[in-house]
């Protein structure tokens, strides 16, 4: 028998350090006892940090580990600080929202810290198998976050509706990876991409439908027209800062992996799979902006708008060339800055000392807190994509890329739910800033939360003056995945 | 200087328009009059020095527009034609300024009534000092503007703004045509300065327009359409019915706009334009009808007219149709000679009718008057030089020019100089018939008016009588001090190459030599006119009762208008109105508004409702929609690959 090589680990330094930051804390709560909850978190928190630091500090080349199934390249470092971001955002908001509530766990900042794990694998995933584990460690602690809230029928019921809807989405995805297996005879990024290469751009027919079940798998995780039906209603459910956590990191992570697995195995396949992205994007963005318009809860517009985002950044992947992707990364951080500062608004609503989630409690927010008035109605212009908020360059960006690829109808169309879409977004302005409170909001706001919504909202709306260390990112980022 | 002269007015204007609330009333009135007696001053200046010393010149400020071969730009240009208008519209405008401090004193906005009156002057003078077709435009599109402006100046009043509208809306019909003549001219000679249009205009002559076909003489089309601009402005027949309206507007408006100078514009436009014109006889001739036929039409109405203000403003078309006639026989300088005699003598009359109405507490209707000229003795005094001067008497202004006009049109020896003689003739028997009814029935006779408004009945205060007085002195000496200048022997000296006459069609040397009866006649139509009048309403006062009774059809006729209003309510207004209900209603508000804004956004909210129906909250629901989602595309693909 012979003895099998250590492989190389620094390349995954990173995430080995945040399991064992993970599990670690999953000891110190497990003997800290009732006192531990906050400590925990503030640890998850310097965790994600470390595991930040580190992703950081790493040279910039291209390097392969585990047999080939873990890369770690300029794109994967770029996302993977834009999911550490969030997760620490998540975190933070989530403290004392889980203390007010009574609902102190530490498991929960250890089951955020795995679900992180997860998703940098995921980022980082260079085989099928790599990806689908990446995915499930992801997964399964978000059913479980979903559901944290055990003691209330509408966070159980969130969590049960996202475990079964995303069991049959892994269905889905291990259907169509072994499809690709069976008939490429490879599970690898690199051997797959290798053999379309020589093959110049043909393909299979089972591979053809394996790679449309692949992405059926890839669409339930980034919530995209048809497989969004689960967001709305776990988007409600969930507890609120669980709601910000799963509108930004998984959804970051997702787009990351999404990419990846289309750019690269299947790179020489894009006549292939273009039209199913073109035909999913359209369908997030013109479902996001309509279906928001009726909604009076603000969790549940968040829910469509994030759907409509994700059919936003689908049309960068669509286009996809270089551009494309760039526009996806620029796209994503970007949203990254307005769903959290979004969120830390609506974590900070409240009546009477009770979080409280209808659009209509906003009416006459600028009378009451004017500077949280000022700062959501930032975040709502920037959602719209009105110059020269942060969002507007989002969506510029993306629409370069398709009209560049040729994609003009999808980019007429996007253009198009993007008028719709602004109405809900500014009706909330106008909510905020034109109507007569009729019950003031409580006036103290944490100083987690304060401190968040500004440094989120000034990101969002002073981009256009210094936009250039995100552009330089994304630039790189995005010629990593076609390795240039 | 010459800058001076034109600018001091819009000075005043804005002044008082965009500072009026600081001054204050009397800030604005000394402001606005003060620019005006400097810029008549200055005019006074200008005249002498353009006209009998010779000094023509123009005086260039900057490029206004310069694009290919369009160049042009903003020039003061002063030959004798301009300095005499200058002349007339700055004194003119001054006095009647000075005027308005009186009459407009009971108004709650006298700067905006101010500064208005000063923006008319300026873009008058403007208008008169241009030296190409675009500033003339510009100029005549001002006048029109505050011609707007101040005739709804009361805009409470519905009837105001009804008037202020139609005159617009009349006016357009007249630019249109004048900016038609615009386009042409830079057509056919690649320029739109005035002296390098006249310059070509012999080399022209008999050239031809193509125009769907069919081809025209140029000159002729041009002149008739830059007379169209001139008909509009100078409510013409046809293009009249705006200026009776008019009247709607503060009385020194109508004295200031509606007689003595905006609406002579047209009349200056068609001597300004003489080099044209005289290239295009087919035209002279159209002026010359049409002026004549409005000279007797407008006089008709005249006579039945009980606004004493209507019976005024018939009386300036009148007299407007005889300075087109005057033009259209190419006695241009009588033309100009008259439009100078008639803007003092009928500033006058307008200015004597704002003091009997401002006695009669702002009564205008004539049957509710009568006996009250001893009240206003000054009043009284100077309707009557007026109403000699328009008359014609001998030695009054009118008398020189009126005479000029008819002798000029006999002596044009045509079929159509015939015409405007005989009509002329007639419309002089008229005007002296409906000037004594004017002041029979305003000052003499029994009073009609009520008790309370006869003790009430005052002469106006010095600063309407100053003005009054003034102008009175005009009416009586400026046709014997002119007509040397104008007409005479001075004639040549004086306007040197301002107008052009061809040698064959010099009318006016031939009116020196027509026979005595063609010169007596007028003098002999305005005392007849006179006597009847009096016959009429003074010594059988129950005539005209009875003669409106036996020719009732005739009276309704003339009542009526000639029944030109319903005319055109009924060709144009109506259908207009009618179109732009139909368009509105069904084009804008059910087509746009309904497929449009109303449709998108009735569709988005429909949609939006169905979006949200989808989400019914049961989990199998949910999965079969991934599951018919992931089916459609393999099905998509299947049948791509087949």
């Amino acid at each position: 028998m012979t003895p099998t090589a250590v492989p190389a680990l620094l390349p995954a330094l990173p995430e080995i350090a945040l399991a064992v930051i993970a599990m670690a804390l999953l000891m110190y709560g497990v003997f800290g006892g009732e006192r531990s909850p906050r400590g925990c978190a503030w640890l998850a928190v310097a965790g994600l940090a470390i595991t930040a630091v580190l992703v950081l500090v790493a040279n910039g080349d291209r390097a392969e580990t585990f047999n080939g199934q873990f890369v770690v390249d300029g794109f994967a470092r770029f996302m993977k600080v834009l999911v550490l971001l969030g997760s620490g955002l998540a975190t933070i908001m989530s403290m004392s929202y889980m203390e007010r509530e009574r609902m102190e766990r530490f498991e929960y900042s250890v089951l955020l810290l795995f679900a992180t794990l997860g998703m940098l694998m995921m980022i980082s995933a260079n085989d099928l198998i790599a990806l689908y584990v990446g995915l499930e460690l992801q997964s399964l602690s978000l059913y479980v976050v979903a559901a944290i809230r055990r003691d209330t029928v509408k966070s159980s019921e969130a969590g049960l509706k996202y475990f079964v809807l995303g069991a049959l989405s892994s269905g889905m995805l291990l259907y169509g990876a072994s499809l690709i297996y069976g008939f490429a005879g490879t599970t690898s990024f690199v051997g797959l991409a290798r053999l379309f290469a020589e093959s110049s751009g043909a393909a299979p027919v089972g591979v053809i439908i394996g790679i449309v079940f692949l992405c059926a798998g890839l669409c339930f995780k980034v919530s995209a027209v048809p497989f969004h039906m689960w967001t709305p209603d776990v988007y409600e459910g969930a507890p609120t800062p669980v709601t910000a956590f799963f509108a930004v990191a998984p959804k970051i992570a997702a787009i990351a992996l999404f990419t990846r697995t289309l750019l690269g195995p299947f790179g020489d396949l894009v006549d292939q799979w273009q039209q199913i992205i073109v035909a999913v994007s359209i369908g997030s963005m013109v479902l996001g902006a309509f279906a928001a318009i009726n909604q009076s809860n603000i969790k549940r517009l968040m829910a469509y708008s994030s759907i409509g985002h994700m059919g936003y950044a689908l049309v960068g992947l669509a286009a996809g060339s270089q551009a494309g992707v760039r526009g996806v990364v620029i796209y994503v951080a970007l949203y990254l800055f307005m769903a959290v500062g979004t969120f830390a608004c609506i974590l900070s609503m409240r009546h009477q000392g009770r979080l409280v989630e209808g659009i209509a409690d906003l009416t006459g927010l600028s009378k009451t807190h004017p500077m949280m008035a000022f700062m959501l109605a930032v975040f709502m212009f920037s959602m719209a994509g009105i110059p020269p908020m942060a969002g507007f360059f989002g969506k510029f960006f993306v629409f370069q890329a398709a009209v560049q690829a040729e994609l003009y109808s999808l980019a007429v169309i996007g253009v198009l739910a993007s008028v719709v879409a602004a109405y809900y977004y500014i009706r909330i302005v106008k909510l905020m800033y034109f109507d007569e409170p009729i019950e003031a909001l409580d006036q103290r706001i944490g100083g987690e939360m304060t401190t968040i919504m500004f440094a989120t909202g000034i990101i969002t709306l002073l981009f256009f003056v210094y936009p250039l260390p995100l552009m330089n990112g994304a630039a790189s980022a995005a010629a990593a995945l076609f390795g240039g | 200087m010459y800058q001076a002269i034109v600018f001091l007015p819009l000075i005043g204007a804005f002044i008082a328009g965009f500072f009026g609330r600081v001054i204050g009333d009397r800030g604005a009135q000394i402001v606005t009059c003060g620019c005006m007696v400097l810029s008549a001053l200055l005019g006074i200046v200008a005249l002498h020095q353009v006209a009998i010393l010779g000094q023509v010149k123009t005086v260039d400020i900057f490029t206004w527009i310069q694009s290919g071969t369009l160049e042009l730009s903003w020039a003061v240009r002063f030959d004798t034609l301009t300095a005499v208008m200058v002349f007339v519209v700055s004194f003119c405008s001054t006095w009647i300024h000075i005027y308005s401090i009186g009459y407009m004193s009971h108004d709650t906005s006298i700067p905006r009534f101010m500064s208005y009156l000063s923006l008319f002057t300026f873009f008058m003078l403007a208008l008169v000092t241009a030296d190409n077709f675009v500033q003339l435009f510009f100029g005549w599109e001002g006048v029109g503007l505050c011609s707007y402006l101040l005739i709804g100046f009361w805009y409470d009043r519905p009837s105001a703004n009804a008037a202020a509208i139609k005159a617009f809306i009349v006016n357009r019909v007249g630019d249109f045509g004048f900016a038609l003549g615009i386009f042409a001219t830079y057509l056919v000679f690649d320029s739109v300065n005035f002296d390098a249009v006249f310059q070509a205009v012999p080399a022209k002559a008999g050239s031809k327009i193509e125009f769907l076909g069919q081809s025209y003489d140029a000159m002729t089309v041009l002149c008739l359409l830059l007379f169209v601009g001139a008909m509009g402005k100078s409510a013409q027949l046809g293009l009249h019915t705006w200026l009776p309206d008019a009247m709607e507007g503060p009385t020194p408006v109508s004295a200031l706009i509606h007689a003595a100078t905006m609406v002579t514009a047209g009349v200056f436009m068609v001597c300004r334009l003489s080099p044209m014109f005289e290239y295009a006889p087919m035209a002279l001739a159209v002026v010359a009808v049409v002026g004549a036929s409005t000279a007797f039409f407008a006089a008709t109405i005249g006579l039945v007219q009980n606004d004493i203000k209507r019976v005024i403003a018939y009386s300036t078309c009148s007299q407007l149709g005889y300075m087109f006639f005057a033009a259209g026989v190419s006695a241009y300088s009588a033309a100009i000679f008259h439009l100078m005699t008639h803007a003092f003598f009928k500033a006058l009359l307008f200015l004597g009718a704002g003091s009997v109405i401002h006695a009669m507490s702002d009564e205008q209707d004539m049957r509710k008057m009568g006996g009250i000229w001893r009240q206003v003795p000054y009043t009284y005094a100077v309707m009557w030089i007026g109403s000699l001067a328009l008359a014609g008497i001998p030695f009054f202004a009118g008398f020189y020019s009126k005479d000029l006009i008819l002798e000029a049109a006999y002596a044009a020896n045509s079929g159509v100089g015939a015409y405007a003689f005989w009509l002329g003739i007639g419309a002089a028997f008229l005007t002296a018939f409906y000037s004594w009814r004017l002041l029979f029935m305003t000052f003499h006779g029994t009073p009609r008016a009520d008790e309370h408004v006869m003790a009430h009945v005052h002469e106006s205060p010095m600063i309407m009588i100053v003005p009054l007085l003034v102008l009175a002195v005009g009416a009586v000496v400026s046709g014997f001090i002119g007509y040397e200048y104008f007409a005479g022997g001075k004639m040549t000296a004086f306007w040197k190459d301002a107008l052009l006459v061809l040698p064959q069609h010099n009318t006016i040397e031939a009116a020196h030599h027509v026979p005595f009866w063609v010169k007596a006649l007028p003098i002999v139509v305005a005392p007849a006119g006179i006597a009847l009048a009096y016959y009429f309403y003074i010594a059988r006062p129950e005539l005209p009762g009875m003669l409106v009774r036996t020719h009732e059809p005739l009276y309704k006729f003339l009542l009526n208008k000639w029944y030109f209003d319903e005319l055109y309510d009924m060709l144009f207004v109506r259908p207009a109105v009618w179109l732009g209900r139909g368009l509105w209603k069904g084009g804008d508000g059910y087509v746009i508004d309904g497929f449009g804004p109303d449709g998108i956004s009735a569709a988005t909210i429909r949609l939006a409702r169905r979006a949200g129906r989808l989400q019914t909250g049961y989990v199998y629901h949910y999965a079969f929609a991934m599951l018919i989602g992931v089916v459609a595309l393999v099905s998509w693909y299947l049948w791509r690959l087949h």
